[in-house]
């Protein structure tokens, strides 16, 4: 069974080329079906290719060569596939969220003119994202790497005839760039240092390499992660990325391609063991951070996409705390289960927008609960998970990463502690303000209609544009009238506000993903209960891929019952805080009071962005400049400069042959007259 | 012998002289008979010093049959108007012909009388070729001194056609072929299209200026 | 004879000098040909010179040869010098510069 390995990646490629060709002659929402087909041929295939790993016992190692990919004298990488617990583990999550998230979007984008390419799009993005998983060697990982990143620009700009959309692509798929350089520099190193790219090669030799040698290639491939998997200071496109439909951004943003660092990380962690003690510090501080930053960021956002995508962001941090900290498995763990849960609530959201008549402004939401049943079920669940209430997974997960942060220094584990409790507030203001909280729209929303004088204007207006405006303010003729609905003005929700206006359920395309989510959120926990070491699942059948991780070969002293107790009961009353204080302030629907917690400078993500352009627009683009011109001067004037040099040198020495016969003649006499000269020399020396 | 002496040095100085000639004659007939000049100083010298043969064919072949040809030439192409030679269209050619010639003068000169070992160093080692008077396939013994006069043609001819004869034969080939190039390349083209200014045929003025003639 | 050899060579290296001069210098063809043979002669007058040193008649031969090869070319030449003169009536070396780079 494990021999048809090649059929999980071949099936997505297989629906990409039938959808890319006929996909618009099959329609909507044909086209849909089928790519739901491969997708779920392909879990099909991962399910029977994990039962025969585990069948097959002892190493639980298992290549298959397809052919020769790039043969190069002494050097060649094949089309082959490692099949290990690792990638075992990894590709049955991936298929089996992404055949849930092909279902859905039949539902989801069933009003898309572009249906048929959206599934086409789907597809390759699943095959790529498994030829990364599945490449049993750097270049093939690396492969699927640009692909998933081809693909996330080509879904996150699905809708490019605006131009935000099309700029957030481009976004995502240039800061991607700057992380794939990391990447690429350290598959240079390792091949020179290895002479190979495999796997099965590099990573048992590579307790062998000199100390300095394995940091470089670890720090490299970190970058590398770091940008794939939206760290500091690469995480800025993220947020952006929520441009995509949600479909996209469930499956790309939340369960699969972002996980795709944090398994070249896990996958490579031989690199990081034999690598400096500081590597290890970094990973864990820069996720460590990430992870704060980010859930402090996610307290203020309106849009209930963009507070899910700060929330992935952090969660990513949470991973590579873990990673970090030696805590291979539980990185692994964690990843599971927030895939359950993020896609979960990913595809929730999407349920509510769908059902909202496209309205994606927490701030006009409210009392779902009744009009979307099952959304809500689920979402809550997930909420649940994600806040890190026991019994659900997100409980489990969260925990296992505080107790190895915190063995590796109280520092982190507190930091992450406090990251839970915001995490669990912000996502309870979610729920909250879409759910419980009294409703803001259709006859529900409060609107009343505001009469503004000239300097009522300039009151109202923006602080810093007060100059503008009090220079425009002489045009706003006196006595206009603005719609305020519950304080907040209404341009652009119209729809919404519209006193006729019904959220509606979605379909059973839409609701079924929802539920086996949901499910599964709650119950994923028991992958890896901490209880005895018997219960811990995916320790055990993780452990051939991650062994070779610790330093010095020696497996780090785990927490001990006691630690794990404390942890267990300080996460709860922390998730119990949260939600307790979350809901306090937000249940009532009181604007006012709640826009004290969310201050400008959240709002706006720290002003990060805003700091990234003016350093790029400033002195970046005074760098790259400078280096355009290193390129087309020193670089281009070199090449161009040789051609220059010969045809001058060639202007020049044509002038030798003058056509005149007897200037030849002249130099026929000098010629004699140099051998008559040397045999002269030869003579007086005797 | 005293006798050598002047006659070297007159021959020598005709030479030099006709060279002179040759080389800055304003009108080209001029420099044609400075050449037959030289070439008779050289036929003199080649006696003196035993190549009465060589002499002879130089004084036939160079001067008579040559020097004449190119004569001929030169009344048949009309190139014997005086040539500007004090203009020098070319840069530096002058100059550094000048400088090239001495210099080659000069080197020559070194390389012939600046040695040590004068009886070596100039010929080199013995010549490849041994003289006759060593060498055991060929009749005669004698050297070039012993075979001053009749004799030294029968060695010269008894040279040519055994040990040399291959060469004979290729420059035999190559005069053949050297004559059936000058006819090729003397020969009236047909269809050529005339350049503007120039007579059809260089008889036509010379015909006209018959006919002129005979018309008064 | 010895020391006659060697007044022998210094007018042969003269003559040849003088002769290398004269083709550089002057630009009728003929006055051209005219040198070559000048040099031609005096490379003879060395040839017949050694071979009087070292008592070889193979001196001569090769100078019977050198003067039947430039019995050809001197053929050759005017050939040349004809076929180009028809077409141009006052000729010289220097019009003779089409190929050129």
């Amino acid at each position: 069974m494990l021999r048809l390995t090649w059929l999980i990646p071949a099936l997505p490629l297989l629906g990409f080329v039938l959808l890319a060709l006929f996909g618009k002659r099959l329609g909507n929402p044909f086209a849909g079906w089928v790519g739901t087909f491969f997708a779920t041929g392909s879990f099909v295939a991962a399910v029977l290719v994990f039962a025969g790993l585990y069948q097959a016992g002892g190493e639980r190692n298992f290549e298959q060569h397809l052919f020769t990919w790039l043969p190069a004298g002494d050097f060649s990488v094949d089309i082959g596939f490692l099949v290990d617990p690792l990638s075992a583990t990894m590709i049955l999550f991936v298929t089996g969220i992404a055949a849930l998230i092909h279902l859905y979007s039949i539902g989801y984008m069933h009003h898309d003119e572009n249906f048929p390419k959206f599934f086409a799009y789907l597809n390759l993005f699943v095959f790529s994202m498994l030829m990364l998983v599945l490449g049993n060697n750097l270049l093939l990982t690396f492969l699927g790497w640009e692909g998933v990143g081809a693909c996330s620009y080509f879904l996150i700009s699905f809708w490019f005839q605006k131009e935000a959309n099309a700029s957030a692509g481009k976004k995502a798929f240039i800061t991607n760039r700057v992380g794939d350089w990391g990447f690429m520099v350290a598959i240079f190193v390792v091949f020179l240092k290895f002479g190979s790219l495999n796997y099965s090669v590099i990573l048992p030799a590579a307790g062998g390499l000199a100390r300095t040698t394995a940091t470089f290639i670890a720090v490299m491939l970190f970058v590398g992660a770091c940008g794939k998997s939206a760290q500091i200071p690469l995480y800025i496109w993220l947020p952006d990325a929520m441009a995509g439909p949600t479909p996209v951004s469930a499956l790309i943003h939340a369960a699969t391609m972002v996980t795709a660092g944090v398994y070249l990380m896990v996958r490579c962690n031989a690199f990081i063991a034999a690598s400096a003690e500081w590597v290890s510090w970094l990973i864990a501080a820069v996720g460590c951070l990430t992870a704060f930053v980010a859930a402090m960021v996610g307290t203020s956002q309106y849009d209930i996409k963009k507070v899910l995508a700060y929330s992935t962001v952090s969660q990513l941090g949470y991973m590579f705390l873990a990673v970090g900290s030696g805590a291979y498995v539980a990185a692994i763990f964690h990843m599971i289960t927030h895939a359950f849960f993020k896609a979960c609530l990913f595809l929730g959201s999407g349920s509510v927008i769908h059902g909202m008549g496209d309205e994606q402004d927490m701030r006009f939401m409210g009392r779902l609960q009744r009009f979307l049943p099952i959304t809500s079920a689920t979402f809550i669940v997930a909420w649940l998970a994600i806040a890190g209430v026991p019994p659900f997974s997100g409980f489990w997960s969260k925990d296992e990463i505080l107790e190895f942060a915190y063995l590796k220094s109280p520092i982190l584990g507190f930091l992450g502690l406090v990251t839970a409790l915001i995490t669990a507030y912000y996502m309870t203001r979610q729920v909250t303000m879409v759910f419980w909280a009294p409703a803001r729209w259709g006859e529900h929303a409060v609107r009343e209609e505001v009469a503004l004088a000239p300097a009522a204007v300039v009151a109202a207006g923006e602080g810093e544009e007060a100059d503008a405006e009090a220079a425009a303010a002489a045009e706003v003729p006196a006595g206009e009238v603005v719609t305020l609905v519950n304080g907040l003005p209404v341009e652009g929700h119209e729809a919404v506000v519209d006193p006729h206006f019904h959220p509606h359920e979605s379909g059973p395309e839409m609701t079924i993903p929802l539920i086996v989510l949901a499910v599964l959120a709650v119950f994923g926990g028991f992958l890896n209960l901490p209880f005895t070491h018997g219960t811990e699942f995916l320790a055990s059948w993780l452990e051939p891929a991650v062994r070779l991780g610790y330093p010095g070969g020696l497996e780090p002293e785990g927490p001990s019952p006691l630690l794990k107790v404390l942890f267990a009961a300080m996460s709860t009353l922390v998730a119990a805080a949260g939600i307790a204080y979350a809901r306090s302030v937000f249940k009532d629907g009181d604007r006012a009071k709640a826009a004290r917690f969310e201050p400008a400078l959240l709002q706006d993500a720290w002003r990060y962005d805003r700091a990234v352009t003016a350093f790029m627009g400033g002195p970046g683009r005074r760098i790259f400049d400078g280096l355009a011109w290193f390129d087309r001067t020193v670089v281009d004037g070199a090449v161009n400069g040789t051609g220059v040099l010969i045809r001058s040198v060639g202007r020049g020495a044509r002038r030798i042959q003058s056509g005149y016969v007897r200037s030849y003649a002249l130099g026929v006499a000098v010629g004699a007259v140099v051998v008559v000269v040397l045999m002269a020399v030869r003579v007086l020396s005797f | 012998m005293a006798v050598n002496y002047v006659v070297f040095f007159i021959c020598a100085l005709i030479c030099l002289l006709g060279a002179t000639g040759v080389v800055f004659s304003r009108n080209p007939v001029h420099a044609a008979l400075s050449l037959v000049a030289t070439l008779f100083g050289i036929a003199v010298l080649f006696v003196q010093q035993s190549a009465h043969f060589l002499a002879a064919v130089q004084v036939i072949v160079y001067t008579g049959a040559i020097v004449v040809l190119i004569l001929f030439v030169m009344m048949l192409l009309g190139v014997d108007q005086e040539e500007d030679i004090d203009e020098e269209p070319l840069l530096g050619v002058r100059a550094a012909g000048t400088i090239v010639a001495t210099i080659l003068l000069l080197g020559l000169l070194a390389v012939f009388f600046l040695q040590s070992n004068r009886s070596t160093l100039v010929t080199g080692e013995r010549s490849v070729t041994a003289p006759l008077s060593v060498d055991a396939s060929l009749d005669s013994t004698k050297g070039v001194a012993e075979t001053a006069g009749p004799d030294n043609m029968a060695t010269l001819g008894r040279l040519l056609f055994t040990r040399y004869v291959f060469a004979f034969e290729v420059t035999a080939a190559l005069l053949t072929i050297a004559v059936v190039g000058a006819v090729v390349l003397a020969r009236r083209p047909d269809r050529l299209q005339p350049v503007p200014d120039e007579p059809e045929s260089m008889d036509d003025d010379f015909m006209a200026a018959l006919e002129s003639e005979a018309g008064h | 004879m010895a020391d006659l050899s060697a007044a022998y060579l210094g007018l042969s290296a003269a003559l040849f000098a003088i002769g290398a001069l004269g083709l550089i210098r002057r630009r009728n063809p003929l006055v051209m040909i005219m040198c070559v043979e000048l040099m031609l002669n005096a490379v003879n007058l060395t040839f017949v010179t050694f071979g009087n040193m070292l008592n070889d008649a193979a001196g001569q031969a090769i100078v019977f040869f050198v003067l039947v090869v430039a019995a050809a070319e001197v053929v050759v030449g005017l050939g040349i010098i004809v076929a180009l003169a028809r077409r141009k009536p006052g000729l010289s070396a220097d019009d003779m510069n089409v190929l050129r780079g």
